[in-house]
């Protein structure tokens, strides 16, 4: 089945709907479908052609019948796959599968949050806690503890510095200033990193995603019916998906994420490598996960990601463009980010990317990672040229 | 033995004083956190055993509220062969190191396990 997945399926449409703060009065699920409305539009399509529904909101169990009665949207086929922030990517490969089997032919993958919005009227995302917890009496501070304890333990096997996660920062901003749409564009330096409070260390508040609202949506269709829409198709060439873990305290190695895994399946679906990738756009909810997330996904060795992230690498003129949109960190992070390495992918991949455009990019990776660097899923995603 | 009830299991177990876990009768692993069967292996044959409480810290991260002290959060390998997370209460949170050894305490009230940082000669806060 996987052997005929590579290019089967394609991205004809991406949006993101209004980002940052959009007040008290709009709904997770009012982002979602204006971000959906934009995105079949681009398509040439409409709420009509989708028989396929993927979707996932943070709290809301059953997301794809809410969202397919707020849009009307029929669905045949319709996955509500939640594993946090990588669930998108997750959708993507899920998508292409379902249209590889003939299981649907038009996908819509949809989210919306007001994570920011919620938080200055009390709503509250999620419900009590239904399983145990073996950790919540430590009062780890979660998601940023978990994160910490890697970074920790990575800073301590590897000589990883505070200095080389800040530079994570200053590129992921640096990008965002060449973004009009980026929630943080003032300039930033690694001695604001290094001076930023400490919350649980050694990850600073700087270290740290930020929290806006936002909502995202991408339309995925077969190849065959991709180069009859206006865009030019973006196909998934490759796709894998790797969990082992939710708790932090149950990582098999704090500094080994399962995207060694979900890469290795990717890359090989794709029939690519890293050396062959133009740009990559990666989960970055702290600075720890682009370090990690470089060496799992094969660009550098384990242990030389802080080595590899310094001195501008990563940043707009380096070698390796990673997270051109920004990133969680400066772009936007609505609390389950995954979407947008999809969208920014796939703009780069129609040269669409503006100021922050990689010349000539034909090979991208989008990379999500759910829970405390729990559930990793990557996709590889390719121009017309590439198949 | 199978446990239906592993989390009732544990807390009964803690209350008693000791540092609870399970052992794997197929396959030998060491269990935690207490599951009705074996992660490793798939069996539901899951004895109970408690820690002698001796361990080493494998992580830290030291939190910083705005309006409270500092506090450490630690993941510790029990010498059994499990991982916890806890805290470490004897010594200033930000004294805490990776690898230092550490000793397992049950506090009644959490209920839950801390930890003490024990020095080249016993029990005892570092200098
Ligand atoms: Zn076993």
């Amino acid at each position: 089945m996987t052997g005929g997945l590579r290019g089967a399926a394609a991205v004809v449409g991406v949006a993101e709907s209004d980002l940052g703060e959009v007040g008290p009065d709009r709904y997770a699920i009012d982002l979602a479908a204006q971000a959906a409305a934009e995105a079949l539009g681009e398509a040439g399509l409409t709420t009509r052609d989708v028989d396929g529904l993927f979707c996932a909101i943070a709290g809301r169990g059953m997301a794809p019948l809410d969202v397919a009665e707020y849009l009307g949207v029929r669905p045949r086929y319709t996955d509500g796959t939640m594993v946090g922030g990588s669930s998108f990517v997750s959708h993507l490969h899920h998508a292409a599968l379902a249209i590889a089997a003939g299981a649907c032919e038009v996908a819509l993958i949809v989210y919306g949050s007001t994570a920011r919005s919620d938080s200055g009227r009390g709503r509250l995302a999620m419900g009590p806690p239904e399983l145990p917890s073996y950790e919540a009496a430590y009062r780890p501070r979660m998601p940023i503890t978990g994160y910490a304890l890697a970074a920790a333990r990575h800073m301590h096997e590897y000589g990883t510095t505070r200095a080389d996660l800040a530079e994570v920062a200053v590129a992921a901003r640096r990008w965002a200033m060449l973004n009009p749409k980026a929630f943080a564009r003032d300039p930033l330096t690694v001695e604001d990193v290094l001076a930023a409070r400490v919350v649980s260390s050694p990850l600073s508040t700087l270290d740290c995603c930020l929290v806006t609202d936002g909502g995202g949506a991408v339309v995925v269709t077969s190849a065959a019916r991709a180069r009859d829409l206006p865009r030019p198709p973006v196909y998934l060439l490759g796709a894998g998906e790797a969990h082992r873990h939710r708790s932090i305290s149950q990582m098999p190695d704090l500094t080994v994420t399962a995207a060694t895994e979900s890469s290795e399946r990717a890359y090989a679906m794709a029939g690519v490598g890293p050396a062959d990738i133009d740009v990559v756009q990666l989960y970055d909810a702290f600075t720890i996960n682009t370090v990690m997330f470089l060496e799992d996904l094969g660009f550098c060795a384990k242990g030389e990601g802080g080595a590899f992230v310094s001195g501008g690498r990563i940043a707009p003129g380096g070698d390796l463009p990673v997270n051109t949109n920004g990133g969680g960190l400066s772009y936007c992070h609505p609390g389950m980010y995954g979407i947008f390495t999809i969208i920014e992918a796939t703009r780069q991949l129609r040269g669409e990317a503006g100021d922050r455009q990689r010349p000539g990019a034909e090979l991208a990776l989008a990379h999500g990672n759910g829970g405390q660097f729990s559930s990793q899923v990557t996709a590889i995603l390719g121009t017309e040229r590439t198949l | 033995m199978t446990e239906l009830a592993p989390h009732r299991g544990y807390l009964d177990r803690l209350a008693e004083g000791t540092v609870p876990f399970q052992r794997c009768t197929a396959c030998g692993a060491a269990v935690f956190y207490p599951r009705a069967l074996c992660p490793a292996c798939g069996s539901t044959g899951l004895d109970w055993s408690h820690s002698a409480g001796l361990g080493t810290v494998h992580s830290v991260s030291v939190l910083f509220p705005r309006d409270a002290p500092p506090y450490p959060v630690v993941l510790v390998d029990l010498d059994e062969g499990f991982r916890v997370m806890s805290t470490v209460v004897d010594v200033p949170a930000e004294q805490v190191r990776i690898g230092d050894r550490v000793r397992a305490h049950v506090e009644p009230d959490g209920p839950r396990v801390v930890f003490t940082v024990l020095t080249g000669d016993g029990e005892g806060s570092r200098a």
